[in-house]
C-alpha cells in the first residue's frame, strides 16, 4: 500500500529499491563490460546488494540470522576476490591487457 | 593301443604339424618345415595302418572302430558328436590320403625348395590333410561337412598361393565362389534329410532308408540325394560347376597332385558311396548322377585333347575320371567306384607328379608344344610316367585297366545302367587313351622342341623316389579288385575287393551278373578301342606330326569349339555371372544409394537443419551464458511472482 509515509518515512521498501538497483547495475556490468577488473568489481556490488537485503531484512525482522549471514557473504566475496585478482595478475603478465576474451586461453 | 588315442593321434597330428609351421612360418627354411610336414603325416599313414590292422583283425560283419570325443551340439532332437569312424570305406581313404599323402609332402620338399613362403606352403599342406581326415573319419553328414568346408578352404589357400599373381588368385576364388554354390546345395539336402529322418548319422541314415524304390521326383529322399549330389558336383568336379578345376591349376603342382587329383575332388564320390543305401532307392538320383557322369567324362575328355598346358590337360583328364566314378556310382557300382577312386589317386598323383618334375626341370614351362623328348633327359620320369599313362588307358594288368572295365561292365549291366551309358563310357575311354598319349608323345617321345637356354635335367631323389612308389602302386594297385571272370582263368583269384566292402553296399535290386562271354567282349572291345586310339595318336604326334594341324584345320569350328571348352566360362559369364552383376550394380544403385542413403541423408540433414537454428546460442562466450542465466531468473521469477 504505497502512502505519503513513502516520501517522509525511510522504511524496508527503500531499502529493498536501492539493493535493486544496485544489484541491476551490477549485474550490467557482468554482462556488458570486458574488463575484468571491472568485472570483479560489478559482482562485488551484485554481492553488496544481496547484503544489503540481508541487514534490511534483520533490522525489520528484529533478528539476528540476517547479520550473520552477511559475514559469510563477505568472507567469500573476499576469497572469490582474491582468486579472481590472482588470475587478473596472470593474465595481465601474458597479454599486458586484462579483457576477457582472454580468459579463453585458460580451456585445456 | 587303445583306440580313441590312436585316432586321436591319426587326425590331429597334421594338426600340430600345421600350428609348429604356421606359427613359425617366417623362420623355417625349406627342410625343416618340409621334415616336419612330412613327419606329421607320416605319423597319420602309421596310425591309420594300426587301425586299419585292427579293422581287418575283427570279424566281418561287424568291422568298424567308432570313437566320440565329445558332445558337439545337442538340441532338441539334433544330437552331434565329434564322432569318427573307421570302417571298410573309410580304412581305404585314409590310407590313400596318408599314404598318398606323405609321398606327395617328400615330394614336395624338393619341388618347393626354392620358394619362399616354403614353411607356410607345408603348413596349409598339412592343415588339408588334417581336414580331409575330418571329411572321411566324420560320422554324421555334419562332422563331415566341417571337414568339407576345410578342404575347400585350403584348396582355397593353395591355389591361391603365389597370390602375388591376379590370374592365380582369381583362380583360387573361383574355385572357392564356385564350391560355395555347391555347399549350399549341400546343405539343403542335409536339412531335407534331417526333417525326413531325425538324424545325420550315416549309421542310422542308412538304418533307416526306405526298402522300396521311391519313384517319384518330388520325395523327400530323392531330392535330399540330388541336392547332396549338386554338393558333390561341386566338391568333384562335375557338370555344371567343374569350371574352377582346370583353373585350378595356378596352384603348385604337388597340391594338383594331392588335392585336385587324389584326395580333395573324390570327397563327393565317397559321400555318395558312404550314403549308398539312400541313393539306391532313388532311382531317379541314380540316373541324373549316371548321365552327369558319363556327360563329363566324355566332354572333359574331348576337350583335354585339345590343350597345350601340360596341367591343363591332366586337369581335364581328371575331371574326366571323376565322370567316371560318378557314373560308376549313377549305375549302383559302388565298390567300382571307390576302387577306381583309389587307382586313379594313386595314377593320377603319379602323373601329377610326374609333370610336375617336368615342369622343374623345364624351368617352369608348362606347354607342351616346347617339350618333346624329354625321355632322354630324365629316364625316371618318363619310365614312371609311362607306368601311369598304361594304367590310365587302360592296359591289362595295370591299375586302371580293373577299374575302369568293372565300371564299363555295371554301365553295361545293371538295371541303372544301358548300353548308351555304356558307349559313352568306351567312348571316353578312347579318348583318353588317344589324349594321354598325345601328352606321352608331345612330352617325352619324338624330336625335342625345347629352346636352346633351357637345359631339362632329371630331378632329385626327393621327388624320384615317390614317383617310383606310386608307379609301382599304379602297376599292382589294381590286383586286389581283380574281377571273376579273369580271376577263374587264373586260377581263382578272389576279388578282395568286393568281399572287403560287402558289408556296407548295398546290392543293386534286380541284378543279374553278365554272362562271362559278354564280360570278355566288353573288356576286348575297350582295350582294342584304348589301344587303336593311343595307336592313332602316337602316330599323328610323333610320325606324321604335320597331321594333326591338318584335321584340325579341316574341321576348325569345331576344333575352335573344344579348344576354348565349349565356350563354357563364357557362357557362364554371359548368361549368369554378367546379369547378376548387373542386377546387383543396378539394386545397388538403385536401392543402396538412391533409396537407402538418401533416406538416411534426408533424416541426417533434417536434424543438422534443427541443430542450426540452436547453434547460434551457444557461441562459447562467457557473459551471454551469463545473460542467459539473468534473463531465465527474470522470466521464471516474473512467471511465479505474476501467478
Amino acid at each position: 500500500m504505497l502512502s505519503t509515509d513513502v516520501f517522509t518515512q525511510i522504511g524496508l521498501t527503500h531499502y529493498l529499491v536501492l539493493a535493486a538497483l544496485l544489484f541491476v547495475m551490477g549485474m550490467a556490468g557482468v554482462l556488458l563490460r570486458r574488463n575484468v577488473i571491472v568485472l570483479l568489481m560489478s559482482i562485488e556490488l551484485m554481492l553488496n546488494s544481496v547484503n544489503l537485503t540481508f541487514v534490511a531484512f534483520s533490522k525489520y525482522m528484529g533478528n539476528l540470522d540476517g547479520h550473520i549471514m552477511v559475514f559469510f557473504v563477505m568472507t567469500i566475496a573476499a576469497a572469490e576476490a582474491a582468486v579472481g585478482l590472482a588470475l587478473a595478475v596472470s593474465i595481465f603478465k601474458r597479454f599486458k591487457e586484462v579483457n576477457i576474451r582472454f580468459f579463453e586461453h585458460l580451456k585445456g | 593301443m587303445n583306440h580313441s588315442i590312436l585316432m586321436a593321434i591319426l587326425i590331429l597330428s597334421p594338426f600340430v604339424g600345421f600350428l609348429i609351421n604356421g606359427i613359425r612360418y617366417k623362420k623355417h627354411s625349406a627342410n625343416l618345415s618340409g621334415s616336419i610336414a612330412t613327419a606329421a603325416v607320416f605319423i597319420s599313414f602309421i596310425s591309420a595302418i594300426l587301425l586299419v590292422v585292427d579293422v581287418i583283425g575283427m570279424p566281418e560283419e561287424s568291422r568298424r572302430i567308432a570313437v566320440t570325443f565329445f558332445d558337439w551340439m545337442v538340441v532338441d532332437k539334433l544330437n552331434i558328436g565329434a564322432g569318427f569312424v573307421v570302417d571298410q570305406i573309410s580304412s581305404i581313404m585314409i590310407l590313400v590320403i596318408t599314404g598318398v599323402g606323405s609321398l606327395i609332402h617328400l615330394f614336395s620338399i624338393g619341388y618347393m625348395h626354392h620358394d619362399k613362403g616354403v614353411a607356410k606352403y607345408f603348413a596349409y599342406l598339412n592343415l588339408f590333410i588334417f581336414n580331409m581326415l575330418i571329411l572321411v573319419l566324420g560320422d554324421s553328414l555334419l562332422v563331415m561337412f566341417v571337414g568339407w568346408e576345410g578342404v575347400g578352404l585350403c584348396s582355397y589357400l593353395l591355389i591361391g598361393f603365389w597370390f602375388t599373381d591376379k590370374e592365380k588368385a582369381a583362380a583360387g576364388m573361383k574355385a572357392f565362389v564356385t564350391n560355395r554354390i555347391g555347399d549350399a546345395a549341400f546343405l539343403i539336402g542335409m536339412f531335407i534329410l534331417f526333417m525326413t529322418f531325425g538324424t545325420l548319422n550315416f549309421h542310422d541314415l542308412n538304418a533307416l532308408a526306405p526298402t522300396t524304390m521311391e519313384a517319384s521326383w518330388m520325395g523327400a529322399v530323392t531330392l535330399g540325394t540330388l541336392m547332396l549330389f549338386i554338393g558333390a558336383t561341386g566338391k568333384s568336379a562335375q557338370i555344371p560347376l567343374y569350371v574352377w578345376l582346370p583353373d585350378a591349376m595356378a596352384g603348385p603342382t604337388p597340391v594338383s597332385a594331392l588335392i585336385h587329383a587324389a584326395t580333395m575332388v573324390t570327397a563327393g564320390v565317397y559321400m555318395i558311396v558312404r550314403l549308398n543305401p539312400l541313393f539306391l532307392v532313388a532311382p531317379n538320383t541314380m540316373m541324373v548322377i549316371a548321365i552327369i557322369g558319363a556327360a563329363t567324362a566324355v566332354l572333359a575328355a574331348t576337350i583335354g585333347m585339345t590343350q597345350w598346358d601340360i596341367k591343363k590337360v591332366l586337369a581335364y583328364s581328371t575331371v574326366s575320371q571323376l565322370g567316371y566314378m560318378f557314373l560308376a556310382c549313377g549305375v549302383g557300382a559302388f565298390g567300382a567306384a571307390m576302387f577306381h577312386l583309389m587307382t586313379h589317386a594313386f595314377f593320377k598323383a603319379l602323373m601329377f607328379l610326374g609333370s610336375g618334375s617336368v615342369i622343374h626341370a623345364m624351368h617352369e614351362e608348362q606347354d607342351i608344344r616346347k617339350m618333346g623328348a624329354l625321355k632322354k633327359y630324365m629316364p625316371i620320369t618318363h619310365f614312371t610316367f609311362v607306368l601311369g599313362w598304361l594304367a590310365i588307358i587302360g592296359m591289362p594288368p595295370f591299375a586302371g585297366f580293373f577299374s575302369k572295365d568293372e565300371i564299363l561292365a555295371y554301365a553295361f549291366g545293371s538295371p541303372f545302367g544301358s548300353p548308351i551309358l555304356w558307349v559313352a563310357g568306351a567312348l571316353g575311354a578312347t579318348l583318353t587313351a588317344f589324349y594321354m598319349t598325345r601328352l606321352m608323345a608331345l612330352t617325352f617321345w619324338g624330336k625335342s622342341r625345347v629352346p636352346k637356354e633351357v637345359h631339362p635335367h632329371e630331378s632329385p631323389a626327393l621327388m624320384t623316389i615317390p614317383l617310383i612308389v606310386l608307379g609301382v602302386l599304379s602297376v599292382i594297385g589294381g590286383w586286389i579288385g581283380i574281377p571273376h571272370v579273369i580271376g577263374e582263368v587264373l586260377g581263382h583269384i578272389p576279388n578282395v575287393w568286393e568281399h572287403w566292402l560287402h558289408p556296407l553296399i548295398n546290392e543293386i535290386p534286380g541284378y543279374q551278373p553278365l554272362d562271362h562271354a559278354t564280360e570278355w567282349g566288353l573288356m576286348a572291345t575297350s582295350v582294342s578301342l584304348a589301344l587303336v586310339s593311343a595307336f592313332v595318336a602316337y602316330t599323328f604326334y610323333v610320325k606324321k606330326t604335320d597331321l594333326p594341324e591338318k584335321i584340325a584345320g579341316s574341321i576348325k569350328p569345331v576344333y575352335t569349339l573344344v579348344y576354348n571348352k565349349y565356350f563354357v566360362d563364357e557362357a557362364y559369364f554371359g548368361f549368369i555371372i554378367n546379369p547378376l552383376v548387373a542386377l546387383s550394380k543396378n539394386i545397388w544403385f538403385y536401392v543402396d544409394v538412391n533409396f537407402i542413403d538418401k533416406t538416411t541423408y534426408l533424416i541426417s540433414d533434417l536434424m543438422r537443419g534443427m541443430g542450426s537454428l540452436v547453434r547460434s546460442l551457444q557461441t562459447g562466450n562467457m557473459q551471454q551464458y551469463a545473460m542467459y542465466i539473468g534473463i531465465g531468473v527474470v522470466v521464471v521469477l516474473s512467471f511465479v511472482l505474476m501467478r
